[in-house]
């Protein structure tokens, strides 16, 4: 027998901490702003006429009335003050006290007050950041430019999802995707990945290297099957931090011919239903810890339908849906619900599509950067990051294109 | 009412005095009980599941049931002759006409389990029954046969699929030892603790599927993934297996009990 590192130490009497989210009411400027941000982009809004960028976000340009809009701007800044919260009334700021935020000056223009990484002093060259904070709005982030922060800086973990010492399941760890996001969370340093294994379970598994490493624990787990789930949670010692959910049923196939209805009946189940039964029973795990976060990998066919792949490409959009109303749900608990968007993966699902594919080991680095930059929704690979701007310019348009 | 006048009788009073025992050979329907795993080429089929609809609470305050699903062959159940395309043409072949006559078998057991243990991939033949006979007398005719492996003590575990990386171990018979149980020795069906009446390599015999496909040619039935086989006699076991009414259905997961005496 090996022992597991603690989770943390703690008092075993102390009560279970209530968790509080920063404020959620904004403007609809800041909104705007905040899907954006959602993303990983650093946008300002900028005046058509006058050219001038404007924050915080406005409805018109506070020097000409003229009209705004979006446009990613360059990051760089200077920090020019700062100040330390030291009370308030607001519950979530009271348990993370004291506060430091400064304002800067942007390289893109205005001056605005940011939240501070620990080693950023006045007169530095800062790196800005748009990030969610825990009740999902967008905020504007100072890390020290040009040299490499220390992401365990305490105010900036508020932010992202730190993956090191944290307990992680990935719901299909038989999948190529599967093992390569297990592979990249142990080399994270995370402190324990729960590895679920659909079944039928073979004698092979028992010699597979990956789930033999200290730190790594294989569970049975089918998301067809709600008892599965259960006792897969069941056996994680510990609370769970951070699931993610590798799960899918990839077949070809159309609507009206070609396709196999136990196969889209099996889809369905898997990776729609399969989502809710797992989101239900691991929500109230992950609303009890500090950072929880569900991190959901979907093909960029949930956007617009790939007609031979047409009952995955409508179970894909099915899960898209259901975690965006998760995502809406969690908010209220901190609890972060990321999607990463990919398309056609290196692997056995999609043997009959040319490149570019994305590799499995590529998602895996794409799951740890949305934890560890707090990304809403991510995309891997020219394919979805293709998918996702046509589809925001032009979803009739990209839909039409696609199945040329 | 005497037992002279009606034979009943003394089924009942032998229930009741334990002089007849009854045995279930069934496994329990569970999420996790193994289902037969195809190559991928094939459709699949789906094991049990089950999701509360109510448990006395909001959705039900004072009941509780469950939606449940599951494919005709999963957990222990019946493959009825139409399950298999050189049954198709019998008549009255899908579960729903199975004449009641046939719910009630007598049985015969068939010890294989030595051999099986030491080879999950043992082959049942024809002079392997032959030399059962002289030792334990002819089988007799409108008989289940029932296959003693011992392979239900391996549920929970890996071995009972027994899947490796070229396929599925598990114990089954060869086609002449299917077609001397079938036109030689009559017998009703071949019941198995495994998860098919064929051995896990039976596709790969000379014969495919001879199991599979000799039985239910000939009408004959199936029983699988069946459990306490060892606790019954050579012979003298009475077998009751219904399965269920499903309108054109190909088999179905059932309750069979053994009746023994003594």
């Amino acid at each position: 027998m090996t022992m597991r590192t603690p989770f943390d130490k703690r008092d075993p009497l102390a009560r279970r901490k209530h968790r509080h989210v920063p404020p959620g009411a904004r403007s609809s400027a800041l909104h705007a702003m905040s899907a954006r941000a959602a993303t990983g982009r650093f946008v300002l809004q900028s005046c058509t006429d006058c050219g001038a960028a404007t924050y915080p976000p406005r409805d018109a340009c506070p020097r000409c009335w003229g009209s705004l809009v979006w446009k990613d701007q360059t990051r760089g800044a200077a920090l020019l003050s700062e100040t330390v919260i030291r009370t308030t009334t607001d519950l979530y700021f009271r348990n993370h006290l004291p506060w430091r935020m400064g304002k800067l000056a942007l390289d893109a223009g205005p001056v605005a007050v940011a939240h501070l990484h620990a080693d950023l002093l006045i007169g530095d060259r800062a790196e800005m950041h748009l990030v969610i904070d825990k009740g999902g709005n967008a905020a504007l982030f100072a890390l020290p430019a040009g040299r490499n922060a220390d992401m365990q800086d305490r105010q900036w973990r508020e932010f992202v999802v730190p993956v090191k010492d944290r307990t992680v399941l990935v719901s299909d760890a038989r999948s190529a995707i599967g093992r390569a996001i297990v592979g990249a969370l142990h080399a994270a340093g995370a402190r324990l990945v729960v590895a679920g294994m659909a079944p039928p379970a073979r004698a092979a598994d028992l010699a597979d290297e990956l789930l033999a490493q200290d730190g790594v624990q294989a569970v049975p787990l089918d998301l067809t099957d709600p008892v599965s789930i259960a006792e897969g949670l069941s056996k994680v010692g510990g609370p769970l931090d951070i699931v993610i959910n590798s799960a899918r049923f990839v077949r070809s196939g159309g609507v009206s011919h070609g396709g196999n209805l136990t196969d889209q009946r099996r889809a369905f189940e898997l990776s729609a239903m399969g989502l809710s039964r797992l989101a239900q029973a691991c929500a109230p795990i992950l609303a009890a810890r500090a950072s929880g976060a569900f991190v959901d990998i979907l093909s960029a066919n949930a956007l617009a339908p790939d007609a031979d792949f047409a009952a995955y490409s409508a179970v894909e959009a099915a899960r898209h849906s259901l975690v965006q109303s998760f995502r809406h749900e969690m908010r209220n608990a901190g609890v972060r619900v990321l999607s990463i968007l990919t398309g056609p993966t290196e692997d056995e699902d999609h043997q009959s599509i040319p490149p570019p594919k994305v590799t499995p080991t590529r998602i895996a680095k794409c799951v740890l950067a949305a934890l560890e930059g707090g990304l809403e929704q991510s995309c891997v690979g020219d394919v979805a990051t293709d998918a996702l701007t046509r589809w925001m310019a032009d979803p009739a348009l990209y839909t039409r294109e696609k199945n040329l | 009412m005497t037992a002279t006048d009606n034979p009943l009788a003394g089924l009942i009073a032998g229930l009741a005095s334990s002089r007849i025992r009854a045995i279930d050979l069934t496994n329990t329907l569970s999420t996790d009980f193994p289902v037969i795993v195809l190559p991928s080429e094939f459709g699949q089929c789906e094991p049990f599941r089950m999701e509360t609809v109510s448990r006395y609470d909001g959705n039900g305050p004072a009941w509780y049931w469950n939606n449940i699903s599951m494919n005709e062959h999963t957990g222990t159940h019946f493959d009825a002759p139409a399950h298999w395309i050189t049954g198709r043409d019998i008549p009255n072949g899908t579960v729903d006409m199975v004449a009641p006559a046939d719910f009630i078998h007598p049985a015969v057991v068939i010890d294989i389990s030595r051999e099986a243990d030491d080879d999950a991939d043992f082959i049942l033949t024809r002079a392997f029954l032959e030399d059962w006979e002289q030792q334990n007398g002819p089988i007799p005719p409108r008989h289940w046969v029932l296959l003693r492996t011992d392979w239900s003590k391996r549920v929970g575990t890996l071995s009972y699929l027994n899947l490796k990386d070229d396929g599925a171990h598990s114990p089954g018979p060869d086609a002449d030892a299917m077609r001397f149980l079938v036109h030689d020795r009559d017998c009703v069906g071949l019941g198995v603790e495994t998860v098919g009446t064929d051995a896990g390599q039976a596709s790969n015999f000379d014969e495919p599927l001879p199991a599979h496909s000799i039985l239910h040619g000939n009408g004959r039935f199936g029983l699988q993934c069946l459990t306490n086989i060892d606790q019954l006699p050579v012979t003298g076991a009475v077998i009751v297996a219904m399965p269920l009414k499903i309108k054109g259905g190909s088999g179905s997961p059932l309750r069979v009990m053994a009746l023994v005496t003594g």
